[in-house]
Parts: structure tokens; C-alpha cells; sequence
């Protein structure tokens, strides 16, 4: 339909086409404005979507992902036993032949690490939470956490490629790649799929662009990064000299002589490129007055924390994400590096905890308060989860711990996720007990939440129908309010 | 041959392919290859295939004895029963309205046929349901030309298919480009850079018969060929500069990288290309170069992750370089093979293993430790010094005296067991699997071919393997004409685009194999085609017959590659330095982003950007760090280089519009190209045209020239009431300024120079 009402617009004179279109129809759907290959015959999929499959419960994501994998053991998942068995050996029947990192395979002993933190019960359901997070513990009831994740790789580029593909090698696209090219965005002026990088002082792991890959999906999926330099959007700014007057004659002038090669050579790829130098210059607009923080009332900037209008923190990240969202944008992608905390974790943990704690909770509450948490999804959460025994040396006030893949907390809020605990790990919190989560049903969760069926969202390529899933996963219906 | 010919002969009569034509028609005879299987393997294929794991009752439909035999979960009924339609269970479930009897099943989410499909079964089957091995596993052979009923318009071989396909879909071919637009694309096909204007007034001037052909002589004889050809084959051989997992040190596999160019320089045959690269270390008496060749199995990534299981990694680099190999040469997606019999193609899990046990005999380790103790280049390595470069390696672009080490393949002197691997897992082998390449494309004969990698190399390139000659003649292919003669470029398997034309592609792989797989000799064949010589106007039948010129009845038109759009800004404004080879450079890169992504481990954590000289290279030089690749390359469609890749997209999005306008790249080599004109003593008039003729490669018409002197007078206007934003518009660029003109008029030149580095036909080649 769209496709349809483009292509009569494009007969019409390049201003009238202006006047009806780029500046009018407010809603439009920017996936399509987007679409690169909007006038030729694409893949069967490209006009098939852009719609979900069902009634949506979340209309957007915002990904607040902890890079490097936060200790559920120290934040989360509250173990007295191991605190009991301090320094005790990991019991071999509870390892039960779990494979090791390089970093602890050749230790001779695990010792048993309690959490350093106290543990507290808040909110009505008196839910566990370590004191490293006393804003989150104020959000409990709002927070659907899931204790019983699991994944399988053992080392952060593979693990966190999974979470983030579905498959642990490989040039797959992103969530966020999936959910532009199956929804597309909202915004006619932003893309469909933007990501926000931070970094704490915990040791770090590097991000890697294939994380928000579009992978063999069109590049239009890609997920935009913005930075915190004076380019909000790589090359977006004009160059000294230019000001918006000299820009419009510019591409008055381009438009013109463009049509005239359509004229001569009949190319819809030409009237493609006007369109896409009308957007870039609409962008050009948007795109500044949304990454500007400054006009943010005083109790917002009081509610995520004075960090918020320091650019490139997680903190301002959360807050640039709330507004993102706010307009429209279908996926937003926030890393925080540093959580990769092998030894130092109770120094390391804390400031850790102090970058992300009062900003996530306060994104969670201001989502609530403008009345669009209904239709948020916002996720919480690591590659994997770290060990119970320690790595290196274990003294009272030390500690380190090794990558876990078979259990690690993650939490979700709003976008019609289920406010509660799911999951349940053993005494140890080594093993999941109750109710396992796989990434892959994590994957088939979020976009039922979305309301796309996970086994539709289907991309053919290299003879193969691809899907964020791979051939696996199932919608944890407890997850679902 | 006898079934070649005939299935030819099927295609010449009825070939209809969906994706191309819209509706398949169901006059005449049914083709198993071109109208049955697809729907078989689109279909069926998943539960009734090849995957003998996934089989579902027993029925397996790719094979004419399995489907014609009894059924075993349905008593006296037949799946399939030649001439029979109606006694033919497959027809009956797959147009049975019934969701319980209906196939394929609904839960699958492969969707029902579609009437016109069902009939096409129907009768397929009563004209006796004839199986034929898959098209592209039969070898080629050459048909005879066709005769075109136009006999005039041919110019070589290559016409005579091209014209009686389009007489065939009714389809008028165009006139030849002009010479202005023609040039240019030529020159942009052969070099990857537009022709100068001395180049271009040559051309005009020359009204002999043969001053096509002399161009493309010239063009093929340049140094820049062997740069424009590597291109692509850098993408196929995932080339990049750093280890890429995680950490993401530096990397030196850029010798490999200048050989390629200079193979191409050198006109070396396909044949040898390969040898050289499969297995060139276990060549009698290799040497240094035959070692160096090897490098294209070594330039995928590498972990330096600290804990990492070493087997887990050495299990997926072989991986790597079989999907490479299977991709990029066989045109084969053998990975589907890792974890699973292939749903689609005739490869067991089994001939994965085998084909994977090639490459399992190197001394290469999982593991060489964290970043730490990063190497330029990880076992088995190649080390030269500069007397080989003075000697044997001149290719080399080395800049420093001191011996460098590159990433190759090299044997081990024990002989190492592959094993199959369940469900792919590094960690559970099963059986043991000898070294073998699949058996369906064709025979490893060990009395030709010994088990080993230089016994793959020599199947790879055998004459009667039906693969290696028509995957490398559609690549090309589809370096010209944007679009291979099997669109899906990367994957000739079943699940696979079908050949639009495949006689064409037959005749041109016997042709390239018959001429010593003569790399040059096949471009020049293409380009001087008359097909390649079409104007680029498309006329609005054939947007409706052939919306995607999958048939060719225009010349091709498309956006230059990533590379080629950075070599056209920095070559047409004189900024290009045209130095071959050597260490990647960094130019010019938005500030930022490597340092917000990084651990702040290894020396690429941050990006130290080059400066004179280095800021002006190539497109193809630009240093790629595979966790952020160049920002502006990834924007125009480049590849990541993660993996192999034979095909890239090609989009058209509003941030490519953003580079285009504000990359300083662009913006510097405008001003530079307004100041050189500038030092001219010509008129305005007179710059604006050649600026022009410099960058669109031909004349502007009147309109154009009236519209851009209109514009140059109003942003003139501008700058005169403003000399301060004259001034900053001309602080852009490490390029020395030119001191002593007027600020003012060179603001004005720059920014009309500007606006046509941001025309669309400029970056396309039209």
C-alpha cells in the first residue's frame, strides 16, 4: 500500500512530491521510506512484511546489555549454601562434567565463593536483590526476572554473538536487524534499529559491528551506532560553511539534474536516490534535536542520575534510549562493557553497579510514567552467568569468577513480559532446577512479544529459509503476562 | 551429454523460470531440472530429501527408485507412478484441500502449491516423471551457436546466445551505449576508475573500426586491472588486516593480498590461480610465491580470546575454509553438510567430513595464546626478507628492511584422522572419514587424485569437473553485468537460482577451459560483446519482461562498489596516489569508533590515522579491522569480511546520501579539484564543464551546463556576502591549501564540484 502510494507520488513533480509526501504523512512507516528497493521487484519476503503476524504486546525494545556478564550469584540469585560452604570444593556430582574455560580448567581445586553483598527481600513480592542495587530494588515488582537462562558457549565472542544472532559463528543478523526488517520502524526520520555503546571501569570485552549486523539481510537492517562525538550519526552533520539554506539549494540543484537522468534513462534506482537525499536531510533535523539531553526537565535528570548529562555513559544512553524509543524507533541496543570480573569482583562489581543500577531502574519508571512501559520491552542482561567456585585465589574480602553458561539471571520489564520470578536454580546455583530458558526460546519469547512468530520471521538465503531461532526454540509462556 | 542436450533443448522450449517470470506456464514439456525440482526441493525436500535424519515415512522424493517404490507407511499406494497422475499419491496430497492429508503440512510453514504448480506435477508425471541429475553436476558442453533471426546484431559469441533468449521472450535488445557512457563503464569494469580526460579525448577522437578494442587492450594492460579484479576475490577469500574475535590485534596477510593483484597483472590462469592457492605448498619444489598463494586458507579469523578450548577453534577455522572453498569455488553451500546430511544437495554429513579432511593435515593449532602475545602471523607461517622481495617476491610492496611472516598452509609430517563430527560438535567425534571430495559433482578417482590437498586442487580444476569453470564465469559475469546468469552466485546447489540463460553459461565455461582458463581473453569476450555495449535506458517492456535484466536487453547499470566510489572522488580530483600494494592504510574515519567498541587491549585499540600520501590510496587499501570495518565501505554495501562472501548487496539508503555529502574525503578532493581549475586561466564557463567532463565523463547538455551555471553564479552570490563561510567551507583536508586565490570564487568552484560528486550517475555506472 505504501509501495503503492510512493510510486504514484513519484509521477508527480519533484516539489509537489515534496509537499505531499516528505514533509506530510507523519506516521509513514520509515521502513518503507527506507526500503532500498522500493520500485523494483524484491524478494518475496521484502513485500511480505512490515506487518507483524498477531496482535503485539510490545511495539519496541530497548536492550540495556551488560557486556562481559554480570555475576547473577553477587546481583541476583541468592545462595546462603555457598556462603555456608565457603572455600569447600565444587562437588564433582554437582559439576557433573561441565567443560571449562581455559582460565580455571587447569585449577586443582573450586572453591565455594559466597556473595561478599547482603541480600535483601523488596516489593511486594518480596523478591531477592543484592544490595549493589538498591534503585532496581525499588522497580521489583515491575521486573519479570528470568533465573534460569542458559546458553552454550563458555567465551564471550561466541556467547555474546549468540545472544545477539541466535548463532554463535557466523555473519547472522542481529535482533535488532530481524525486527526492522520484519516491522520495520515507526519513525519516517530515524532508523529502525539503533545502538548505544558505554564502558565502566570493570574489565572490558570489546564490542564487535557484527553483533548489529544485518547480515545477509539488506544493509538498510544494519543497526545504526551513535556516538557521543559531535556527530550523533556518523556524517551527519554539514561541514563548516554550510548552513541549511546553501544545503536545500544544493539538493534543489541535485533533484533537478537527477530527474533529468531519470528522464533519459528510465532507472528507478535515480528517483531512489532523490528520495534518500531528502531523507538524509530530514535526519539531518531529527536526529540532533533527539540526542540533545539538555532540554530534559530537572526531576528526569534528577530520576536517572547526574551521569545522564555526561554523553557516552550508560546513564545518558538509558535516557537518549527512553527518548529514541519515544519517537518511534523499533530497536534500541545499549552496551555497557566492564562486567568481566575473573578477579576484583566485589571492587569491581560496586562500580559496575553504581554506571547501570539507578539509570535502568529510572528507565523502567520513566517508560511507566508516560504510560509507554505497556508497549516497552526493556531487557536486562549478560552473555552468560559466572561461577560459583572462585577463580585464582580466595581470601575474605576477594574473589574472581569464571564464565558459567549453564545458569545466569537475566531480567525483562513492560512490553507485555510477566512482572515475577521464573526459573529456579539448585542450592549451589550451578544448575537450573526449574523451568530452563534457552536463548533461543529467549529469542522466540521476545518476538511473540513483538507479535511475530518466530517460526515465520523466516529469510531465505543461500537456499535456506534463516530465522533468528536457527531450528530451535519455544515461547516460554510464563514469561507472558 | 545425451541428457545435457536434452534438458537444453527442454529449457529452449519452455524454460520459465519463477523468480524471472512471474507465472510458470504448463504448455509443453515438463523439465525435471528446471520446473520439478525446485518445487521438490523448495517443498518437499526437508522431510523427503537427501537428510536421511529428517526423513519422514520413509519416503525419499530426490531419488526416481525411492519415489517410484511401494509406499511403506501407506499399503498398495505409490508415491509417484510414471504416467499415472492419477494413481500418483503425491498428486492427490498435494492438492488436497485437506489439512490433515495435505501436503507439505501446514505446521511446516513451507505453504501450499499453487494450482498451476499442482498441474505442473500432473503432468510431469504423465509424460513418465523423468528424473535427471542436478544441471550443474553434469559437465558442460558447448551448443551450437543459435541463430538469431536478427543476423546482424551479434558481434561475438556471447550475442548470439543473448539475442535468441530475447527474441525467444519477445524482447527488443537496445542500441549501442554512446561512446562517452561506454567508455566509462568500461574503464570502471576493467580498473575500477573512470578514464581521464586525456584518456577520453583520445577515445573521441579515434573513428577507427578497432578504437573499442584498442581501449580495452590498453585498459587490460594497466596495473589497475589486476587491483579491480582482486577486489572481488578479496571478498571470496574474507581478506582483512586483524585476527577479528573479540580483541582484534593486527594481522599481516596483506603479501597475499599483492600477489593476488599481481597474478591478475600477470593474466595467470584460473587454473593455476587455484592450484597456487588450494595447495601450492605441496607443489614439487614450491616456492615462495606457490607458498604465499596458500595464505587464502588462512585469512579467516582467528581467536585470541584468553580460555578458549584450542580444538573448538581449530574445528571451526576448518570449517571456515571448507565453507570457503565450498562457496567460493565449488559455488556450493557444504556447510548446511556440518551438523547434518544437506537437506537439499546429495552431500551426507559424511562427504562433509571427507571434504573437510583436506585442510585437517596443516600444522595450524586452535590456540596460539590472549593478545597479549599476538603475532603478525599464526603456524604455519612464510617468512621472507628483502632479498626475496628484490628477487623472487617483487609483488611485494615491503616498506621496512626486517623479515616478515605470513599465515599459510603448511602439512604436518604425521597424518592426522578426521573424524565426523555429531551434530557438528568439536567434541564429539564418530567415525573416522577418509579425505574424498563429494562424489555427486564428481568422482575423486584416487588413481588421478592423491588424498591430499594438492589431490583437491587438481579435482578442483579437472576438466570434467562441472563446477569450478561455470562458478568462476558467473562470478565474472556478475562483475559486469551486476547480476550473475545464476543470481544466486554462491550457491549452484539445488535450493540455487537457476542459469536465465544456461546455454551461455555452458558454452562460455567450455570456452574458458578450452583457452587455458584465460582470465583476460574471457573479460575481453564480454566486453566487447555488443550485449555489454547496450545503452543502460530502459524501455518500459522490458521493465515489464525483464525487470531485473536477468536476460540482458539493456547494458548494465548499477551503483559502483564501496572501493570504487572512494577511487572515483579521490582519482577524478587528482588527489589518488596510484602506489600498488603494500601495508593497508588509514585515511580519514569519523572519530570514535574504535575506541568506544574496544577492550583497550592490543595495538588497534585505537585509530591512529595516517597522514599525505596514505590518505589518498585506493579504496581496496583502507585498513580493515574486522570488529569495525570502515564505516563508509559497510554504508556502500561492502563486505564485512567476516566470511566469504561471492555476492555483495547493493542498496541505496539515505546514510550513503549522508557520506556522499559530508565525508571529508569527498569535501577535500572537491576543493582540491576547484583550486587545480582554479590555477587555470579559463573562464567559468569553461571550468564548470570540465569539472564535469572530469567527474560524469562525458558533456553536460545545454540544460545541465545552463542549470550549473546558474548555480555556481548563486552560491558565488553567497560566498561574496559571506567570505567568512567561504573560508571555513575551504578548511577541510590534510591537502595543502593553495595560497593566493580568491577564497571566495575557489568556495563557489568547490561547492558546485561538490554537488556533482553527489549526482547519482556519478557513482553508476551508466
Amino acid at each position: 500500500m505504501e509501495k503503492e502510494l510512493l510510486q504514484r507520488h513519484l509521477h508527480f513533480n519533484r516539489r509537489r512530491f515534496l509537499k505531499g509526501l516528505g514533509f506530510g504523512i507523519g506516521g509513514m512507516a520509515l521502513g518503507s521510506l527506507l526500503m532500498p528497493d522500493l520500485f523494483s521487484k524484491g524478494e518475496e519476503e521484502t513485500a511480505a512484511l512490515g506487518l507483524p503476524h498477531f496482535a503485539p504486546k510490545a511495539k519496541r525494545i530497548i536492550y540495556l546489555f551488560q557486556n562481559g556478564a554480570p555475576s547473577q550469584l553477587d546481583l541476583f540469585d541468592y545462595k546462603p549454601l555457598l556462603n555456608k560452604m565457603q572455600g569447600e570444593d565444587l562437588p564433582p556430582s554437582v559439576r557433573n562434567g561441565q567443560r571449562l574455560t581455559g582460565m580455571t580448567a587447569n585449577q586443582t581445586k573450586f572453591p565455594l565463593a559466597g556473595t561478599y553483598f547482603q541480600f535483601g527481600q523488596y516489593g511486594q513480592a518480596r523478591t531477592w536483590l543484592s544490595e549493589l542495587m538498591p534503585y532496581t530494588a525499588k522497580a521489583v515488582d515491575d521486573l519479570c526476572f528470568i533465573k534460569s537462562m542458559y546458553t552454550e558457549a563458555i567465551n564471550h565472542d561466541p556467547a555474546l554473538t549468540f545472544m545477539q544472532t541466535g548463532a554463535q559463528q557466523g555473519n547472522r543478523p542481529s535482533m535488532g536487524a530481524w525486527l526492522s526488517y520484519g516491522l520495520g520502524s515507526e519513525n519516517k526520520n530515524l532508523p529502525a534499529f539503533c545502538v548505544l555503546l558505554s564502558k565502566g571501569k570493570g574489565n572490558g570485552q570489546g564490542v564487535y559491528s557484527k553483533l548489529w549486523s544485518n547480515g545477509f539481510l539488506d544493509s538498510i537492517h544494519q543497526g545504526v551506532q551513535f556516538s557521543n562525538g559531535e556527530n550523533p550519526v556518523l556524517y551527519l552533520s554539514d561541514p563548516d560553511g554550510m548552513d541549511r539554506l546553501s544545503r536545500r539549494r544544493m539538493l534543489d540543484e541535485l533533484s533537478a539534474l537527477n530527474a533529468e537522468s531519470y528522464k533519459e534513462f528510465g532507472d528507478p534506482e535515480i528517483n531512489t536516490k532523490i528520495q534518500q537525499y531528502e531523507m538524509a536531510y530530514r535526519m539531518q533535523t531529527a536526529v540532533p534535536e533527539i540526542t540533545d539531553l539538555s532540554k530534559e526537565p530537572e526531576d528526569i535528570i534528577k530520576l536517572y542520575g547526574p551521569e545522564c548529562l555526561v554523553p557516552g555513559t550508560f546513564a545518558a544512553n538509558c535516557l537518549l534510549a527512553r527518548k529514541l524509543s519515544e519517537s518511534g524507533v523499533r530497536f534500541i541496543q545499549l552496551y555497557h562493557q566492564g562486567w568481566d570480573a575473573h578477579g576484583n569482583l566485589p571492587q569491581e562489581i560496586k562500580g559496575q553497579c553504581k554506571d547501570v543500577d539507578q539509570a535502568s531502574a529510572a528507565l523502567v519508571q520513566d517508560l511507566k510514567q508516560r504510560g509507554l512501559l505497556d508497549e516497552t520491552l526493556v531487557i536486562w542482561g549478560g552473555e552468560f552467568g559466572r561461577t560459583n567456585y572462585c577463580q585464582g585465589k580466595l581470601s575474605p574480602e576477594n574473589y574472581g569468577r569464571d564464565h558459567h553458561p549453564r545458569c545466569f539471571t537475566i531480567w525483562m520489564a513492560g512490553g507485555g513480559s510477566k512482572p515475577g520470578v521464573y526459573g529456579e536454580t539448585d542450592d549451589f546455583g550451578y544448575n537450573i532446577v526449574k523451568d530452563p530458558v534457552h536463548v533461543h526460546d529467549f529469542h522466540a519469547t521476545v518476538l511473540h512479544l513483538m507479535g511475530l512468530d518466530h517460526e515465520k520471521l523466516t529469510f531465505r538465503h543461500q537456499g535456506r529459509r534463516y530465522r533468528l531461532t536457527d531450528v530451535a526454540g519455544k515461547v516460554v509462556d510464563g514469561l507472558i503476562a | 551429454m545425451t541428457l545435457i542436450t536434452g534438458c537444453v533443448i527442454t529449457i529452449a522450449a519452455c524454460f520459465h523460470s519463477k523468480t524471472d517470470n512471474g507465472r510458470p506456464d504448463t504448455s509443453g514439456d515438463v523439465s525435471y531440472n528446471f520446473d520439478i525440482r525446485p518445487l521438490l526441493s523448495d517443498k518437499c525436500f526437508k522431510c523427503h530429501g537427501p537428510d536421511a535424519s529428517h526423513r519422514e515415512a520413509h519416503l525419499r522424493l530426490d531419488i526416481a527408485d525411492s519415489a517410484y517404490a511401494p509406499l511403506k507407511n501407506t499399503k498398495g499406494a505409490y508415491a509417484i507412478v510414471p504416467g499415472k497422475p492419477e494413481q500418483s499419491e503425491l498428486l492427490r496430497r498435494i492438492s488436497s484441500p485437506d489439512p490433515s492429508y495435505q501436503m507439505p503440512p501446514t505446521d511446516s510453514h513451507l505453504g501450499a502449491l499453487t494450482p498451476q504448480e499442482q498441474r505442473l506435477f500432473e503432468k510431469w508425471i504423465s509424460q513418465g516423471a523423468r528424473y535427471e541429475k542436478h544441471w550443474a553436476f553434469i559437465p558442460p558442453v558447448k551448443a551450437p551457436l543459435p541463430t538469431p533471426k536478427d543476423a546482424r546484431w551479434p558481434l561475438n559469441e556471447i550475442d548470439f546466445f543473448v539475442a535468441h533468449k530475447l527474441e525467444q521472450l519477445d524482447i527488443k535488445p537496445n542500441e549501442e551505449a554512446d561512446k562517452e557512457r561506454l567508455f566509462k563503464r568500461l574503464s570502471l569494469d576493467l580498473t575500477g576508475l573512470p578514464p581521464t580526460l586525456a584518456q577520453m579525448d583520445a577515445y573521441m577522437a579515434d573513428n577507427g573500426k578497432d578504437a573499442y578494442e584498442k581501449q580495452v587492450d590498453a585498459l587490460l594492460a594497466t596495473p589497475q586491472y589486476g587491483e579491480k579484479m582482486a577486489v572481488h576475490w578479496l571478498d571470496v577469500a574474507r581478506y582483512a588486516d586483524s585476527y577479528g574475535y573479540q580483541d582484534d590485534n593486527i594481522r599481516t596477510q596483506w603479501p597475499w593480498r599483492d600477489w593476488v593483484i599481481h597474478a591478475f597483472n600477470t593474466n595467470m590462469p584460473y587454473d593455476k590461480f587455484l592450484v597456487g592457492q588450494i595447495a601450492g605448498d605441496m607443489l614439487p619444489n614450491a616456492t615462495k610465491e606457490q607458498i604465499l598463494a596458500t595464505a587464502f586458507f588462512r585469512n579467516h579469523k582467528y581467536t585470541e580470546e584468553g580460555g578458549v578450548v584450542p580444538e573448538e577453534y581449530r574445528i571451526e577455522y576448518l570449517v571456515d575454509k571448507t565453507r570457503t572453498y565450498g562457496k567460493g569455488i565449488l559455488g556450493l553451500t557444504v556447510e548446511c553438510a556440518q551438523c547434518h546430511d544437506h537437506k537439499y544437495d546429495p552431500f551426507s554429513q559424511k562427504d562433509y567430513y571427507s571434504l573437510l579432511a583436506f585442510f585437517n593435515n596443516t600444522k595450524e593449532i586452535g590456540y596460539e595464546g590472549d593478545v597479549s602475545v599476538s603475532k603478525p602471523a599464526k603456524m604455519p607461517i612464510l617468512s621472507f626478507n628483502d632479498s626475496d622481495v628484490h628477487n623472487t617476491l617483487s609483488f611485494i610492496n615491503k616498506r621496512d628492511t626486517g623479515a616478515m611472516t605470513v599465515s599459510v598452509m603448511g602439512e604436518r609430517d604425521t597424518f592426522r584422522t578426521t573424524y565426523l563430527l555429531s551434530r557438528g560438535r568439536y567434541d564429539a567425534p564418530t567415525d573416522s572419514v577418509r579425505p574424498a571430495a563429494p562424489k555427486a559433482i564428481m568422482s575423486f578417482d584416487t588413481t588421478i587424485f592423491p588424498r591430499n590437498r594438492l589431490g583437491l586442487a587438481k579435482w578442483t580444476v579437472s576438466r570434467t569437473n562441472p563446477l569450478t569453470a561455470r562458478v568462476f564465469v558467473n562470478q565474472l559475469w556478475q562483475e559486469f553485468f551486476g547480476r550473475g546468469i545464476v543470481k544466486s552466485a554462491g550457491d549452484f546447489g539445488m535450493q540455487g537460482d537457476l542459469p536465465t540463460n544456461p546455454q551461455l553459461l555452458d558454452w562460455l565455461a567450455v570456452d574458458f577451459m578450452e583457452h587455458g582458463w584465460d582470465i583476460k581473453r574471457l573479460v575481453k569476450q564480454i566486453v566487447t560483446s555488443k550485449t555489454y555495449r547496450q545503452s543502460t535506458r530502459v524501455t518500459p517492456d522490458q521493465k515489464e519482461k525483464d525487470p531485473e535484466n536477468a536476460y540482458q536487453s539493456r547494458g548494465p547499470r548499477s551503483r559502483l562498489p564501496a572501493e570504487f566510489v572512494r577511487d572515483l572522488v579521490l582519482s577524478t580530483s587528482g588527489l589518488l596516489v596510484p602506489t600498488i600494494g603494500g601495508p593497508s592504510v588509514k585515511p580519514y574515519q569519523p572519530s570514535g569508533l574504535w575506541e568506544s567498541a574496544t577492550s583497550g587491549r592490543g595495538v588497534l585499540a585505537t585509530y591512529k590515522q595516517d597522514h599525505h600520501d596514505s590518505l589518498y590510496r585506493r579504496g581496496m587499501y583502507t585498513f580493515i579491522k574486522l570488529t569495525v570495518p570502515p564505516p563508509g565501505m559497510g554504508i556502500f554495501d561492502a563486505s564485512n569480511r567476516d566470511q566469504c562472501e561471492v555476492r555483495r548487496g547493493r542498496t541505496n539508503t539515505p546514510l550513503q546520501a549522508l557520506v556522499m555529502l559530508n565525508d571529508p574525503t569527498v569535501l577535500e578532493a572537491a576543493r582540491v579539484l576547484a583550486q587545480r581549475l582554479q590555477a587555470e586561466q579559463t573562464s567559468s564557463d569553461e571550468k564548470i564543464t570540465k569539472a564535469f567532463r572530469i567527474i560524469l565523463c562525458r558533456k553536460p547538455t545545454a540544460t545541465e551546463q545552463k542549470r550549473l551555471t546558474d548555480y555556481y553564479n548563486d552560491e558565488l552570490a553567497t560566498f561574496k556576502n559571506s567570505p567568512a563561510a567561504a573560508k571555513k567551507t575551504l578548511a577541510v583536508g590534510e591537502y595543502p591549501q593553495q595560497k593566493n586565490i580568491d577564497a571566495v570564487i575557489k568556495a563557489a568552484l568547490m561547492r558546485l564540484i561538490d554537488t556533482l560528486y553527489n549526482l547519482e550517475e556519478t557513482i553508476t555506472k551508466t
